[in-house]
């Protein structure tokens, strides 16, 4: 973008702009550099794999897809999970992320470079959030100029809140969608700021690749026609607003309605329904001031009336259309996770599946000062420059953010799409503030030395035409950004150059130049905020956002221990049972079970029928006998549990365990939470209940625990066990990690004796009676 | 019959283990009468043929575990066999049999003398059919010179074909360093090596149960030539011997047991016997292990090893209990292994040992001048018939193993066999990926293996790279010797790749330059 674009390279100034563009195009890669190996610490900490649950599924996609190519993918219907009944792959799973990683693994291999689906895998996220960082420059840019666009960029590279999703092995869809989100919002804005067909085109491309991405794409088709109705009831309408608008929703809705997993959505569902609204309504104003061009004002009274009249009826109509058609759905035409958007309770009133997931729950105030850190101070100030002036650029980054921090309010995932905004206004406000401040102190020393040279006028070199939102002010702001990034020799070397230039502007607003000492001390101050930003980010990257979650360490007197637990009996699974076998284990554990272990799972982490999850709640609720018969009947082999109790895991099954009863109990009405608690609290000890002691979970999680120490002290529930000494009827155990964290057992095959009978039986009687007895035989 | 009164018979009657089952009723039965082997002498008299019958008799004496073992009835009625094997006779043989680890190995010491007119120049080993799938390698040793004075002069050893001799055993012809004259003798050293020898019975264990195996030979050394005198030993790990056939005179003493000695055995006698002992060494069995040796000319040679690893030994059954394995650990799960060793070549460095799902983080290297060793772990233990596959990838300097032939050829010099210590490997595959540009690929090893050319690609490669591909079935520890792999390589083929990529550089460069300056605009602004 910021190749030098001016052909006379004889003058100073072209130079000087020319060299501005590479720096600043230096810069960018240096911000690209520095967002691609902030999130290397997983992979220098730890090793490159990918991480928690989600991803495993991604990458397991990933390798059908490169190994069978794309058209098996979108026919893929996949019998080893969701046993009995499967999943269609190709059609309930957003592609973009898969596609995108297998296209740079089929580009990579093509060329000879032979890098695993893995390895292109675990650094998709790495580099996406590089060309995110650059998105977020040019949109920046679009609004403030493109020292704010670098500013929000750099900050947006280690923002911890993108990095807590896109570290390397990180591998879920937010890696490229918040790429495809900004970078959606730079063309929008770019289409309304020039008003190109052409942009507008790109506009729906983008769009096209976000819902292939992710499914917070429903946030792009409600905040753009939120910002045109923002700009038509402002009166801001323009023909430009228009180009950016219309081609994006016909195309977009077109290509949106290509993706599998959305099709019809794309124009049945309510999340939807604004942008149509919009659509209308930009063309009813579209012809209103066609009209009004025409006509004189008298004949365009009476057309007004007219017209409005008419609009009424027909308005009327689609409303009652739409409301007769939102009715007839059960769930008023919204999804579950949308609509505990709307309604923060509702998801915890009506869904606990939705609820019982930690990254759909309300973040709480610390995470925002994790997650973005010093730029929940600047977003304030970043939202007040953006009113001076307010463009339409302008006032959609403000919409932006406004609608973000309501999202990121209800649901702690979403902090994810507030983070850019936050970036963008911080970049906005970090800019503007050096702009004033340097500018002051250009101004003060420069009265004082007035008379060293003189130099031509610069204000109109830039690329002034091209933004009509900040004209005349980039050339300042990149200069300023420079001085930043710059040694201080280097700035004091260039200072002399740029005098003319600041001053004939800074004589237009004097208002705001500052006294020397207040801006120095400024100065100092913001750096210092950009410092401790950075140091947050680096220890955030570092700390606390790297870890994989499928190995654990942890430091202590003898040195860094390491709890691989997971993987061991994943690859016990694997090696030593044979391929066909199911494994049921909680649903966390499904993704991870079918990737690393190949073994067929029963309920996995796309929580798609909730009735099978609460068959697998209620037989982990059951006593033992119950839960054998339904595991027997879903033709399980192997039941898995994870135990922290004796390393101190917190989130292991029992602490999960109430979720499984209670979706258990929301589908099969004989489990009922109050049979678990004593008074109201969830205890394992000796006070707990005996729904409680003999449950299946409780039993396969505590089975011969209390031989490790003699008493069973469980280290996460920090008590003795309540039920320490127990036989185990209808499950063997066949492994237990290392540190047990995983324990895995075998259903013990039907019983012998029945048959045996039956075998005597068959001797002796004949085979009419025979088969009186096979009634009986429950085992059969 | 003039048929048989020219051939030699032989039959053995071998018995087989009686099986403890009420419903065997009779105390001898008579299971299975099968000609195993007829060589019709009718058209060629000269020719050896045996009739071999082997009987199988079961046979059940109230519950006890007996062993029945054979009859040997050698009669040789013709004269007209192998004429070496007549000129030559083994004047004294020693056997020690090696049963403590899971791979047997066998040293015959053979005092061979000449009795026939004419000089021998070689002899010939026999094995029986059982024993030679599992035979992993033979070695022979002359002895020259007595006691302190003792030098060893190595001997070429290969398989043969023999037309002859019964029911299918297999035969090696050892040359002499120099043919053998009338009347003199030499003394032999000769080491063969079996795998898949030990049979666990019972076959399937528990946790607290430890390994019972079975070994299978005979008490007599099989030998197409007349033996005077021999003696067997067999070494088992511990003292604890279930059983073991008695050919009389047998004894055992402590990890010992010791066969004969057997005056004046005929050739091809056989006497089967049966060892039943304890045996809990690691039974580790790599089914598969491909190992990819690059060469880059850049300085360094990149292995990667991918392990498929089973135990090979009595099959786990039943429970897996962690608190039993790590409280009771002496009587829990004896016969498991989860330690293991690889040695790897010095000045080894970038070492790695992960699977498919990542890194293993149970490693400890040692690197030393001579050799460098990586103790790990596989992420759970193994208990019989449990598998677990990995990877161990690391790089050695390139100047230790790749030379200059004086003909201008190169050679690498690189190890065979596998690097895991007292392991079995039953497929080794050894890939040698020369560098692109390379020719002529030819690779020297002191042993028969499957050699193969592929083609591989590899970082930005055009033509591709030669990859020589040695196959062998069946490789022990004693299989670690080195090999060659000459070829021709022109140094100026290292440049190809840098040079692509500064051109490819070159062109963006170019092509940006030339976009920035040239106006595209269809209509002049």
């Amino acid at each position: 973008m910021a190749a030098p674009e001016s052909q006379n390279l004889a003058t100073p100034s072209a130079l000087r702009n020319a060299f501005g563009s590479v720096l600043s195009v230096l810069i960018l890669v240096l911000i690209g550099v520095l967002a691609f190996s902030i999130r290397l610490f997983s992979v220098i900490k730890y090793e490159s794999v990918i991480h928690e649950f989600d991803p495993y599924f991604n990458y397991r996609v990933t390798q059908f897809l490169s190994k069978n190519g794309i058209y098996e993918f979108w026919n893929w219907f996949d019998d080893r999970t969701w046993y009995p009944l499967g999943r269609v792959i190709g059609g309930t799973v957003y592609p973009g992320l898969t596609l995108t990683a297998g296209t740079i693994w089929w580009v990579v291999n093509s060329l000879n470079i032979p890098l695993s689906v893995e390895t292109v895998c675990v650094f998709t996220a790495p580099v996406f959030s590089a060309f995110a960082s650059w998105a977020t420059y040019l949109l920046t840019k679009e609004v403030k100029g493109s020292g704010a666009g670098l500013a929000a960029a750099a900050l947006l590279a280690m923002v911890p809140s993108y990095i807590s999703r896109s570290v390397a092995g990180s591998y879920d869809n937010e890696a490229v969608a918040i790429f495809a989100l900004i970078f959606t919002f730079y063309l929008y804005i770019k289409t309304l700021n020039t008003g190109s067909l052409f942009y507008a085109t790109l506009n729906a491309l983008a769009y096209f690749y976000m819902v292939c991405s992710w499914g917070g794409y429903t946030f792009i088709i409600n905040l753009i026609p939120m910002h045109v109705l923002m700009c038509i009831v402002t009166g801001r309408y323009s023909p430009r607003l228009y180009i950016a608008y219309a081609p994006f929703v016909v195309l977009g809705t077109l290509l949106a309605a290509l993706v599998p997993v959305v099709g019809f959505n794309a124009v049945l569902t309510s999340e939807h329904f604004a942008s149509f609204l919009v659509f209308i309504i930009i063309h009813v104003v579209a012809l209103v001031y066609y009209i009004k061009g025409n006509l004189s004002p008298k004949m365009f009274k009476v057309a007004v009336t007219l017209v409005v009249s008419i609009g009424l009826v027909v308005c009327f109509i689609v409303v009652a259309v739409l409301v007769a058609l939102v009715a007839s759905s059960p769930t008023k035409g919204w999804s579950g996770r949308s609509l505990s958007l709307l309604d923060p309770t509702y998801a915890s009133k009506y869904i606990p599946i939705i609820a019982s997931v930690s990254e759909h729950q309300p973040p709480t105030w610390p995470s925002y000062f994790m997650d973005i850190n010093v730029l929940a101070f600047l977003v304030p100030a970043g939202i007040v420059a953006c009113f001076s002036p307010l463009s339409d650029a302008s006032s959609f980054v403000i919409l932006y953010i406004v609608m973000s921090v309501y999202f990121s309010g209800v649901m702690v995932r979403l902090m994810l799409v507030f983070a850019p905004a936050a970036c963008i206004m911080s970049g906005i406000a970090l800019s503007q503030a050096f702009d004033v401040f340097t500018g002051s102190i250009k101004y003060q020393l420069g009265g004082s030395s007035k008379s060293k040279d003189d130099a031509e006028d610069n204000t109109s070199t830039n690329n002034a035409p091209k933004d009509d939102a900040s004209t005349g002010k980039t050339d300042k702001v990149e200069e300023i950004a420079k001085e930043r990034s710059s040694k201080k020799g280097k700035k004091k070397e260039r200072e002399p150059a740029e005098k003319p230039s600041i001053r004939s502007k800074i004589a237009k607003k004097k208002a705001l130049v500052l006294p020397l000492e207040a801006s120095i001390v400024a100065l100092l101050l913001l750096i210092m905020l950009g410092a401790f930003y950075v140091i947050h980010c680096v220890w955030a990257a570092a700390e606390a956002y790297s870890a994989p979650s499928i190995v654990l360490t942890s430091q202590n007197r003898d040195g860094l221990h390491v709890f691989d637990d997971f993987r061991e009996s994943y690859a016990w699974l694997s090696h030593n049972t044979d391929v066909d076998d199911k494994v049921a284990s909680w649903w966390d554990y499904g993704y991870q079970t079918t990737a690393m272990a190949n073994r067929t799972v029963i309920v996995d982490n796309n929580t798609w029928n909730n009735t099978h999850i609460a068959t697998v709640g209620t037989a982990m609720s059951s006593p033992e006998k119950a839960a054998w018969e339904i595991f027997n009947s879903l033709d399980v082999k192997y039941v898995l549990v994870v135990f922290g109790g004796l390393i101190g895991y917190p989130s292991d099954d029992i602490n999960k365990f109430l979720w499984m009863v209670r979706i258990g109990g929301g589908e099969f009405s004989h489990i009922k939470e109050a049979d678990y608690l004593r008074d109201g609290q969830y205890r394992i000890d000796s006070e707990a209940t005996p729904t409680m002691l003999n449950c299946l979970m409780y039993k396969l999680s505590y089975y011969r625990f209390v031989e490790t120490d003699g008493k069973g002290y469980d280290r996460v529930r920090r008590t003795e066990i309540g039920k320490k000494n127990f036989k185990l009827t209808h499950f063997d155990e066949v492994f237990t990690s290392h540190h047990w964290m995983v324990r895995i057992y075998k259903l013990k095959p039907q019983k012998n004796r029945i048959r045996g009978r039956v075998k005597k039986l068959k001797s002796k009687t004949s085979s009419g009676s025979f088969t009186k007895t096979e009634k009986k035989n429950p085992w059969i | 019959m003039r048929m048989a009164a020219k051939c030699p018979l032989l039959i053995i009657i071998n018995g087989l283990r009686v099986k403890e089952s009420p419903m065997l009723s009779q105390p001898f039965k008579l299971r299975k009468v099968f000609l195993l082997h007829v060589n019709s002498p009718a058209d060629d008299p000269s020719s050896v043929g045996i009739y071999f019958f082997r009987i199988a008799i079961s046979l059940d004496e109230m519950g006890a575990r007996i062993w029945i073992f054979s009859v040997v009835v050698a009669v040789f009625l013709s004269l007209s066999g192998f004429s070496s094997a007549q000129d030559l006779q083994i004047v004294n043989a020693e056997r020690r049999i090696d049963v403590s680890s899971h791979i047997v190995k066998a040293f015959l010491t053979l005092k061979v003398e000449n009795i026939g007119k004419s000089p021998v120049a070689e002899m010939l080993l026999a094995f029986p059919p059982t024993q030679i799938k599992n035979l992993a390698m033979v070695q022979a040793l002359a002895i020259t010179g007595k006691k302190k004075k003792k030098t060893y002069l190595p001997l070429d050893v290969k398989p043969t074909e023999l037309s002859g001799p019964p029911n299918d055993a297999g035969h090696f012809s050892i040359s002499f360093a120099s043919p053998l004259g009338p009347g003199e003798t030499v003394t032999l050293e000769v080491l063969y090596i079996l795998t898949h020898s030990l049979e666990p019975f019972p076959m399937e264990i528990a946790q607290s149960e430890s390994q019972l195996v079975y070994y299978r030979d005979s008490a007599v050394i099989l030998s197409p030539y007349h033996i005077k005198q021999q003696t067997t030993f067999f070494k088992t790990p511990s003292t604890r011997v279930e059983s073991f056939t008695s050919v009389e005179p047998a004894n055992r003493a402590g990890k010992e047991i010791k066969y004969g000695p057997y005056e004046d055995r005929a050739p091809y006698s056989y006497t089967p016997v049966i060892v039943h002992f304890e045996n809990n060494s690691p039974f580790a069995v790599v089914e598969e292990l491909v190992r990819e040796i690059e060469i880059s000319h850049w300085g360094s040679l990149q292995i990667t090893e991918n392990y498929k690893l089973t135990h090979g030994g009595a099959r786990h059954k039943g429970v897996f209990s962690r608190v039993d394995y790590q409280s009771k650990r002496s009587i829990s799960g004896a016969s498991s292994f989860i330690g293991l060793l690889a040695v790897l070549p010095p000045r080894v460095n970038s070492v790695y040992y992960r699977d498919e799902i990542g890194n293993i983080s149970t490693s400890h290297l040692r690197t030393g001048f001579r050799k460098s060793e990586l103790e790990f772990e596989p992420r759970y233990p193994l208990f019989g018939g449990w598998r677990a596959t990995f990877i161990i990838g690391y790089r050695v300097p390139l100047e230790d193993y790749l030379f200059e032939a004086s003909d201008g050829r190169r050679y690498l010099n690189f190890t065979f066999g596998c690097p895991l210590v007292e392991t079995v490997v039953n497929k080794l595959t050894v890939k040698v990926v020369l560098p692109e540009g390379s020719k002529d690929p030819s690779a020297v090893l002191p042993f028969t293996v499957n050699q193969d050319l592929q083609v591989k690609y590899s970082y930005l490669d055009i033509v591709g790279r030669t990859v020589v591909v040695l196959q062998k079935d069946n490789v022990v520890p004693t299989h670690n010797v080195p090999f060659q792999v000459y070829y021709t390589f022109k140094p100026i083929y290292m440049l190809a790749e840098p040079f692509m990529l500064v051109s490819a550089f070159f062109f963006v460069f170019v092509a940006s330059l030339a976009y920035v300056h040239i106006d595209l605009n269809i209509a002049k602004k």
